[in-house]
């Protein structure tokens, strides 16, 4: 018997079914630990107290939030309107460049308040530009956006590399890496909200790019749902051929959705390049542009649940580090296992469960 | 011949969640025959047919194969038992060439080479037998769609099929392949085959069957000796009561052109002309009907019209303004409105609510939101408006539309294209998969337009449909107008047309 | 002469570069012919070149490391399978979860029963496959022109290579010539025409994977105890992709396939040998030119200017009997 057709509450599909996937990734996730010789209570006990037990674990949790944010919406902005973008890691990669650029031209002149807006644009302007290539060989010559997201981000990363090792690199210093930003091109710490709540930060790069990544999941939850251009990309990434019916355009729409993602991901970079380490690294991005793909599919791509999806990848990411120091045996790549579950379990089996929901559902109302 | 039937049912009952697709079906197809079944869409034949293939399990009943009960778990046992489907949408790989498409699943042997002589030994048989030459290396893709519909048959016919089942399989095809394809039909039948076929036309069912059973609404209504009844007969069997398609209306008031097609060509995906060198005029203050056999470029003629398809060569007025180029947007902007052929691909995102459908392709209207803003009470409002006057139930505009039944998300199309007063209207088969309340509501509306002054044109291929609802007939064949006719033309005069015989 | 060596030696690293490929990109051929995508072959060599490098280990046979890494790749496989095929899950989210588990996992799993930050102990003698001296190669490599080539290129490479050069004639033979292949064909293309046959669509797919994890097998276990001498943390490093890449360069066809892989190969082996030389006229080349140039390549051909790739019709849609 078919039960694709039979239709569930809300609260079934948004509540309890993500729910339940969540706790199959996190029991996997246990049983690896258990694996390996670690008590998995002990484990969950230590990563929740180093992701939330102090200011600077707080701070850091936020920090690693911050950055997921902007790649989960990114993700999400591309997948309303069709377009499975899996190059926000690249996307995030070129726009550091933008970003270090302005704080590079800025620092020298004007306070960093002055600076920040500029950076913002650059950082999206150079990730919307890397997502411009793939979007326009969607649009134009029909080529799959999933292969060439994944290839801009090879080419990103050696372009990236390239520019770093030969072009950005400070004369006479072997790492890869532009010099410091001076204050002016540094977005400063949080320490004042942190301090509202009666905590310190310590050294946490907790900063201002938070208060910009709630920003951006407001403005994209308001362009989703309360613009018409929002409304064009829903129609498009539900139907393409009543979006042709209606007269919204492929090639543009997609652009523009691309433009938007590319941006989002691109901002990412102000976080760890201006809130962190005040200077462009190789490699800073780091996985996030791929972990947002984690949190947009954990959060239905909904800003909403994108926020609270990228606090708990904050959690696993700085859990997780705090775990590996305590727990040697365990290594920080036990987050990237997480990762993958969490992906694997609510995202391509989101509907594992749904033919036994539908089951208990209806016994539950014949009862 | 034995005296046991080629294939029985007994009892056969299916639901799909709340529909009930089929109820207590009782069938019994003797050898040797032509059967038809006829049935409105949806009354039940498609799954009644992918039970007996196997495609899906029923819930309660028996398939009796000769005399013998057999359980048909998949299409593998379907094919043992020598029943042999030609879906309506064929089942082939377009990028294998006709031996390979025959051979998949019955290729003789774990290596290609040990079966492929002998099957093109048997496609040879095969061929002077039944008449079904086809060239055994072609690729699909290449095929016209008569000869692709023949390697279906073919298929069948290779696993050693003694049951036949065709779904609707003219719909795609031109007269002339019907007429080549009923010849074949006859040939398998004196050949002692079995021969199931499903279909809406009862033109078909007199022409070649020697027994008919009707469905309705998931229930086996009758059974006649094809002889022994008459269309206007099967016509109320299928149907239920006797329906008088007439809608009441004036004359028609014809007053200038209003939309205007000029020796317009428009070409498919593949590059196959479609529409051919078209011209015909629509004044405002009167319906112009098309008629025709589906697939004979009404859908891509309505599409070009619609902005939607670039023509290939030809003009496009409206009010006398070149708009053969123009997208859909720009259309509705100059007053031409689109209900499209298809509702679920086109005229409605399913998983929008009601209120969203109500403006699709006018949501840029700035009645809907300013400065690039949807103003949401704005949409709600005047989707409540509308629910009301077009009586759309449940009257609920943010429920998702894909709840609401196929006559009430018509009447969300309809609404919405009628609504904001076109200067013209294009209309694709307006009540396809409707109930009877929903279509006259529908058909009051449309009449209601050209009594307004507006030019419609109306593409439909239920031929009573046309001609209760036109002023005037164009009949289109093979991408041709053929003729014109007045409202008044006999169905039969009509129906030759349609066929490519008369003008 | 010189010039000549060098022209032997970047051949004989291109043979060696292009065989993880190779492995990979055929596998990747099985998968997405059958109409499933497959981003995760990365993490499947991933995998297979971790527990080849662990079997081998504590085995010290080599052969049973391959088995090891063929038997958890094709694990991976199967979740793959019952992701994208049983429950009918996006194939390409089901694909980026494999990579991050098998990356996260490798060095978990490394990392607590070795202690060395991921890697596996080092390993040698029988638990490696060594290069093997084929006849005459000595005798020949005097013997101007064809000696060089025929005793550093041909000769004196590990079984694995010798294996996936005959893989490839076989993939061809198996997709062409079989009942298995052109089933195969015909579901990545149309299931709805299989399953009309009468054939198990579903299983078909998942005969399909498991080849797939069968080939990413040995391309996992060439990394790790053929090329080199333990598991190091990440090391497929991106290989997995480019030879995404090259299947789809080679537009899905397996002998293309082979010289897809060996281009990328060479671009690869070219790289490492023009690091820190200058050209004359030019200067230093960037090795990131060349680090991106398979992908920009691809990109290129998906764009349409090199002719049409055409990827399996029903490739990335998991089949639902329509009602």
């Amino acid at each position: 018997m078919s039960t694709a057709s039979v239709p569930l509450p809300n609260w079934i599909t948004y509540g309890l079914m993500p729910l339940l996937n969540l706790l199959v990734a996190f029991f996997i996730s246990g049983l690896v630990v258990w694996w390996i010789g670690e008590d998995p209570i002990a484990a969950l006990k230590l990563l929740i107290e180093g992701s939330l037990g102090r200011g600077d674990a707080i701070g850091f949790t936020l920090f690693y939030a911050t950055s997921f944010i902007f790649t989960g919406l990114s993700v999400a902005v591309a997948f309303h309107a069709g377009l499975f973008n899996i190059g926000s890691e690249g996307q995030a990669y070129l726009g550091g460049l933008g970003a270090a650029l302005v704080a590079l031209a800025l620092d020298h002149y004007v306070p960093w308040y002055v600076t920040m807006p500029f950076a913002v644009i650059g950082a999206a302007l150079f990730g919307a530009a890397w997502a411009f290539i793939p979007a326009w060989l969607q649009a134009k010559r029909g080529s799959h956006i999933v292969i060439t997201t994944i290839m801009f981000n090879f080419i990103g990363a050696a372009l990236m590399v390239y520019l770093l090792v030969n072009v950005l690199i400070v004369p006479g210093k072997m790492a890869p890496e532009t010099r410091t930003f001076l204050p002016g091109g540094q977005l400063p710490k949080l320490d004042w909200l942190m301090a509202w709540f009666g905590l310190k930060l310590g050294p946490a790069p907790f900063n201002v790019s938070f208060l910009i990544a709630l920003v951006m999941a407001f403005l994209v939850w308001v362009l989703i749902w309360r613009t018409k251009l929002g409304y064009e990309m829903r129609t498009l990434g539900i139907s393409p051929s009543a979006a042709v019916y209606a007269g919204i355009p492929y090639g543009r729409t997609v652009i523009i959705a691309m433009l938007i993602s590319g941006g989002l991901a691109g901002m990412m970079a102000l976080n760890p390049v201006m809130g962190a380490s005040a200077r462009l690294q190789v490699e800073f991005v780091g996985g996030a542009g791929f972990v947002g793909i984690a949190v947009s599919l954990m959060g239905r791509s909904h800003p909403l649940g994108i926020v609270l999806a990228a606090l708990l990848f904050g959690i696993l990411y700085q859990g997780g580090a705090d775990l590996s120091f305590e727990m040697p045996n365990i290594t920080r790549e036990m987050i990237v296992v997480i990762q993958g579950l969490v992906i694997l379990f609510a995202g391509a089996l989101e509907y594992m469960f749904r033919p036994a929901m539908v089951h208990l559902y209806q016994r539950l109302r014949r009862a | 011949m034995s005296q046991h039937p080629a294939i029985e049912l007994v009892g056969i009952d299916k639901s799909f969640g709340a529909v009930h697709a089929n109820k207590n079906i009782n069938l019994k197809v003797e050898k040797g025959t032509i059967h038809g079944i006829i049935g409105e869409n949806g009354a039940g034949k498609s799954t009644l047919m992918s039970i007996i293939y196997g495609f899906y399990q029923a819930d309660r009943g028996e398939i009796r194969i000769d005399g013998k009960p057999l359980t048909i778990r998949d299409s593998q046992a379907a094919i043992a038992a020598g029943i042999g489907m030609v879906h309506q949408h064929f089942m082939l790989v377009e990028n294998f060439t006709v031996l390979e498409n025959i051979m998949l699943g019955a290729e003789g042997g774990q290596l290609l080479a040990r079966g492929a002589s002998g099957a093109r030994r048997e496609l040879k048989r095969l061929e002077t037998d039944y008449g079904l030459d086809v060239d055994p290396d072609a690729l699909i893709e290449d095929l016209p769609v008569g000869k692709q519909q023949r390697v279906e048959i073919l298929k069948a016919l290779y696993r050693s099929a003694d049951i036949l089942i065709l779904d609707e399989p003219t719909g795609v095809l031109t007269p002339a392949e019907a007429d080549h394809l009923f010849k074949v039909l006859k040939v398998l039948r004196d050949q002692g085959k079995t021969v199931i076929l499903i279909t809406h036309k009862l033109r078909e069912i007199m022409a070649i069957t020697d027994e008919v059973s009707v469905m309705r609404r998931g229930e086996m209504v009758a059974t006649r000796k094809t002889a022994d009844t008459t269309v206007e007969e099967l016509a109320e069997l299928m149907v239920g009561r006797r329906v008088l398609l007439r809608v009441e209306k004036g004359e028609a008031k014809p007053g200038e052109v209003r939309l205007s097609v000029k020796n317009l060509t428009v070409k498919d995906s593949r590059g196959v002309t479609m529409v051919d060198n078209v011209s015909f005029d629509v004044r405002e203050g009167e319906i112009v009907g098309i008629a025709g056999v589906a697939g004979n470029g009404q859908s891509e003629l309505l599409e070009a019209i619609a902005g939607i398809r670039k023509p290939a060569a030809g003009e496009i007025l409206l009010d006398g303004q070149p708009i053969a180029n123009a997208d859909p947007a720009r259309l509705r902007a100059l007053g031409l409105a689109h209900i499209p052929e298809d509702r679920h691909h086109m005229g409605l995102v399913l998983k929008f609510s009601e209120y969203e459908n109500a403006v699709l392709g006018y949501h840029r209207d700035s009645r809907y939101g300013q400065a690039g803003f949807l103003d949401l009470k704005a949409m709600q409002a005047e989707a409540v408006e509308k629910i009301a006057k077009y009586d759309i139930r449940p009257p609920n505009p943010l429920l998702k539309t894909a709840n609401f039944s196929g006559g009430n998300q018509q009447k969300i199309v309809v609404a919405r294209e009628i609504e904001r007063d076109p200067r013209a209207l294009i209309i694709g088969q307006p009540t396809r998969g409707v109930d009877i309340g929903a279509i006259e509501f529908i058909h009051r509306r449309i009449v209601d337009m050209r009594d307004a002054g507006k030019a419609v044109l109306l593409v439909s291929v239920e031929l009573d449909e046309i001609r209760s609802l036109s002023d005037r007939i164009l009949v289109m064949f093979a991408g041709k107008v053929v003729g014109e006719k007045t409202a008044d033309a006999g169905e039969q005069t009509l129906g030759l047309m349609m066929a490519g015989i008369a003008a | 002469m010189e010039f000549y060596e060098i022209i032997i030696s970047i051949l004989g690293s291109t043979i060696r570069l292009s065989i993880p490929l190779l492995f990979t990109a055929l596998a990747g051929l099985f998968t997405e012919r059958a109409g499933v995508f497959d981003i995760g072959l990365e993490g499947k060599m991933l995998a297979a070149a971790f527990a080849s490098a662990c079997v081998a280990y504590l085995t010290g046979n080599a052969w049973l490391g391959l088995l090891g890494g063929i038997a958890v790749s094709i694990l991976f496989s199967l979740i793959h399978g019952f992701a994208s095929i049983t429950n009918r899950g996006n194939q390409i989210v089901s694909g980026v979860a494999l990579n991050f588990v098998a990356a996260g996992l490798t060095v978990v799993l490394g990392q607590a029963w070795f202690g060395q930050g991921g890697r596996t102990p080092q390993i040698s003698g029988e638990a490696r496959f060594s290069p093997i001296t084929l006849p005459f190669a000595d005798a020949m490599r005097d013997v101007p022109f064809i000696g060089p080539l025929y005793a550093n290129v041909i000769s004196g490479n590990n079984i694995l290579t010798y294996l996936a050069f005959l893989a490839v004639p076989i993939t061809w033979w198996v997709l062409f010539r079989t009942r298995f292949g052109l089933r195969l064909r015909a579901v990545g293309e149309n299931p709805g025409a299989v399953d009309t046959a009468g054939i198990s669509v579903t299983w078909l797919r998942y005969r399909a994977v498991i080849v797939a994890g069968f080939l990413c097998g040995f391309s996992g276990a060439y990394l790790s105890i053929a090329q080199s001498a333990a598991f190091i943390k990440d090391m497929s490093a991106g290989k997995g992709y480019i030879a995404l890449a090259a299947l789809i360069f080679a537009k899905w066809k397996p002998v293309p396939v082979m010289f897809a892989c060996l281009l990328f190969g060479f671009l690869d082996a070219f790289a490492n040998f023009m690091q820190g030389k200058a050209v004359p006229g030019i200067g230093e080349v960037p090795v990131q030119i060349f680090q991106a140039l398979p992908y920009i390549l691809t990109c290129i051909l998906l764009a349409g200017f090199i002719g049409v790739a055409r990827p399996p019709k029903a490739g990335g849609v998991p089949y639902t009997k329509e009602r």
